[in-house]
């Protein structure tokens, strides 16, 4: 309880009386959601960490229930790499996502070579996509992978055996048997990509996600008022979504978050 | 339309299985080149230890698994062994009832009519015979956790023969069970075989159940197939000493032929102990001095009154199992021997049964087969 008071209810509270102390009082929240930059800014993270959760399931979903399934040399390796993103800050992967598409990086040399325009994205949304999948997939990749060991494989057998062909044992077996998986591991990736600041800061010129937004107005503008505000409508979107999917669930994913 | 249920019954599938082994990836070798037909209509029980390839030979015929280059199998004589189980039409109930668990009972049932596309009022009213049929049809709605394990394998039964398979295979289907419901649903399996008429393969490692249900019963072990035959054959005649030992128990006293007797340290059991029947055809006997082995059930031996007995022996223990007891007897022969006899002694307070106590036994079918052998 002690602790509790100390390091949430206390934070949290003087975050929120912060944001109401500024300039605009309590309407700093109000500003967050109606002004078009901050809005902005809000519907841009909200879609990326979106768009990045689907990616992740459907990548991470499949290679998850693949390595589960079959057994080859060479296995724990692959996955041992795979994870390995789990290991690096958010600034190596956004370094690593300029290497890979950045001015200098390997695919403008490749476009060009190719004899087409140098492609660059890593500054953009879709670095930041890539960044963002890049440690997003392996978080996944455990959770389906642990789940699917857990799948009674004679459960598909039962399905074959019954004349289900492929598609239908994916959408009437192995989905359903996997949801509960899919969907923790799914709000975990979208909490992470909603808070997630290193990559963003080392590609984000001229994007602004949302924790971004919170730096900029916090230090180059010093509105703090605002930056608060922001903060905590950053935080409740992101533990609401927690919610649903603990709730769609049943348990467990917020403890696992 | 649906209210009648269609009673098509269908001509039951012969199965052959032509040199089929099956090499795992990495190199073990779970069957050897196995050889086997099952007959229309029958239930062939295979039996053994785990291990012995008994489901991988099960998988195999489902479809599940492909036998080693040059293994066929053969449904009514076609060639089936490039087709996947999708397309073989069987049903398959498994040890641990594989019911999908985001289903109720009755759409449990209902998934092979629904896949192979049959209309709905049709669905319902094969669902709802099935389900009558299992005598689970209260259970119609439930949620699949809500049932307890032998209403699952109920569920996982009523699924399988739903879409009328040509073949029903099950794997170690009571496993799971505790003993009164496996004896209980075991009867009901076995009903259900005979009035469904199916060729059916039955896996299991209970050599009890494999004897209740099976037409005929196969003994594996080691990837190999020991002896194929009724149970009564199977029991009595076993062929071979693994077979022997795994379906039941059997004594075996060491001896020297001499006379008409083989000459053990215990006495003398009279040849004529050893039926006829259980001399191997053709096989001359062999003289005195041979050294031969007598085998023979628990339930072959009796006690019998002092100075009666073939042999006299020491016992060592006896336990009452009820319906009958358990005495173990050694002195007769090098290993220690099993006799049962009927419940109505109680070894607790029957000196003549408290270890120690001299005890004289009178074999009554025992074959006799040279030593090492069988």
């Amino acid at each position: 309880m002690t602790f509790f008071t100390a390091f949430w209810l206390l934070p949290m509270a003087r975050l929120a009386l912060f944001a109401a102390d500024g300039r605009e009082g309590w309407a700093a929240y109000l500003t967050v959601v109606t002004h078009p930059r901050y809005f902005e800014s809000l519907v841009a993270t909200v879609l990326l960490s979106a768009a990045v959760t689907a990616a992740t399931l459907v990548t991470g979903g499949l290679s998850g229930v693949f390595l589960s399934r079959h057994r080859f040399p060479g296995r724990r390796t692959l996955i041992g790499l795979l994870t390995l993103p789990l290991a690096f800050p958010g600034v190596v992967v956004g370094f690593l996502v300029i290497l890979l598409a950045g001015r200098q990086g390997l695919i403008g040399a490749l476009s060009q070579s190719l004899g087409g325009s140098r492609i660059v994205f890593a500054y953009s949304m879709g670095g930041l996509f890539l960044g963002y999948l890049y440690f997003s997939i392996p978080r996944v990749l455990l959770t389906v992978m642990a789940a699917a060991e857990k799948l009674d494989p004679a459960l598909e057998e039962a399905a074959r055996s019954l004349g289900a062909p492929p598609l239908r044992i994916l959408l009437d077996i192995l989905i359903p048997g996997l949801m509960p998986a899919l969907i923790g591991a799914g709000a975990l990736c979208f909490a992470t990509s909603m808070g997630a600041f290193g990559t963003a800061f080392t590609l984000a010129t001229r994007i602004s996600v949302l924790p971004m937004a919170i730096y900029t107005e916090f230090t180059l503008f010093a509105d703090m008022a605002i930056a608060a505000a922001m903060s905590l409508v950053l935080g409740l979107l992101t533990w609401a979504v927690l919610a649903l999917a603990r709730s769609a669930t049943g348990a467990g994913v917020a403890a696992a978050a | 339309m649906g209210g009648q249920p269609e009673r098509r019954t269908q001509t039951p599938l012969a199965i052959r299985v032509e040199g089929c082994a099956r090499t795992f990836p990495d190199g073990v070798r779970a069957l050897d080149r196995v050889d086997l037909d099952i007959r229309a209509g029958e239930t062939l029980a295979l039996l053994g230890p785990s291990g012995c390839g008994k489901t991988t030979l099960l998988r195999l015929i489902a479809g599940l698994d492909h036998p080693d280059p040059g293994g066929r199998i053969l449904f009514d004589g076609e060639d089936v062994t490039a087709l996947p189980i999708e397309r073989r039409r069987v049903g398959m109930v498994f040890q641990s009832y594989a019911l999908f668990p985001n289903m109720s009972v009755a759409a449990n049932v209902a998934y092979g009519l629904k896949i192979q596309g049959m209309a709905p009022d049709m669905r319902r009213a094969r669902v709802t015979e099935m389900l009558e049929m299992m005598r689970i049809a209260p259970l119609a709605d439930r949620a699949i956790d809500q049932l307890s394990g032998g209403q699952r394998q109920r569920v996982a039964l009523a699924r399988a023969i739903a879409p009328r398979p040509r073949l029903l295979l099950l794997d170690e289907p009571l496993t799971a069970l505790d003993a009164k419901l496996r004896d209980a649903l075991r009867v009901e399996i076995d009903q259900l075989l005979r009035a469904l008429g199916t060729t059916a393969l039955y896996v299991t490692h209970d050599q009890a159940e494999a004897m209740a249900l099976g037409d005929r019963v196969v003994v594996m072990t080691h990837g190999r197939i020991a002896q194929i035959g009724t149970p009564y054959e199977i029991y009595h005649r076993p062929a071979g000493r693994f077979v022997a030992d795994f379906v039941g128990l059997m004594n075996r006293i060491r001896g020297t032929l001499s006379g008409d007797g083989v000459r053990c340290p215990g006495g003398i059991v009279p040849l004529a102990a050893a039926g006829p029947s259980h001399r191997p055809a053709g096989a001359r006997r062999p003289g005195d001095g041979a050294p031969v082995e007598i085998q023979f059930r628990p339930e072959d031996a009796v006690v019998a009154a002092p100075g009666q007995g073939h042999v006299r022996g020491t016992v060592t223990a006896s336990f009452f199992l009820g319906d009958r007891v358990r005495i173990l007897v050694e002195g007769v022969g090098t290993t220690p021997l099993t006799v049962e006899t009927g419940g109505r002694i109680d070894p607790l307070t029957d000196a003549t049964l408290a270890a120690g106590a001299p005890i004289e036994l009178r074999i009554q079918s025992a074959p006799l087969a040279p030593e090492g052998e069988a």
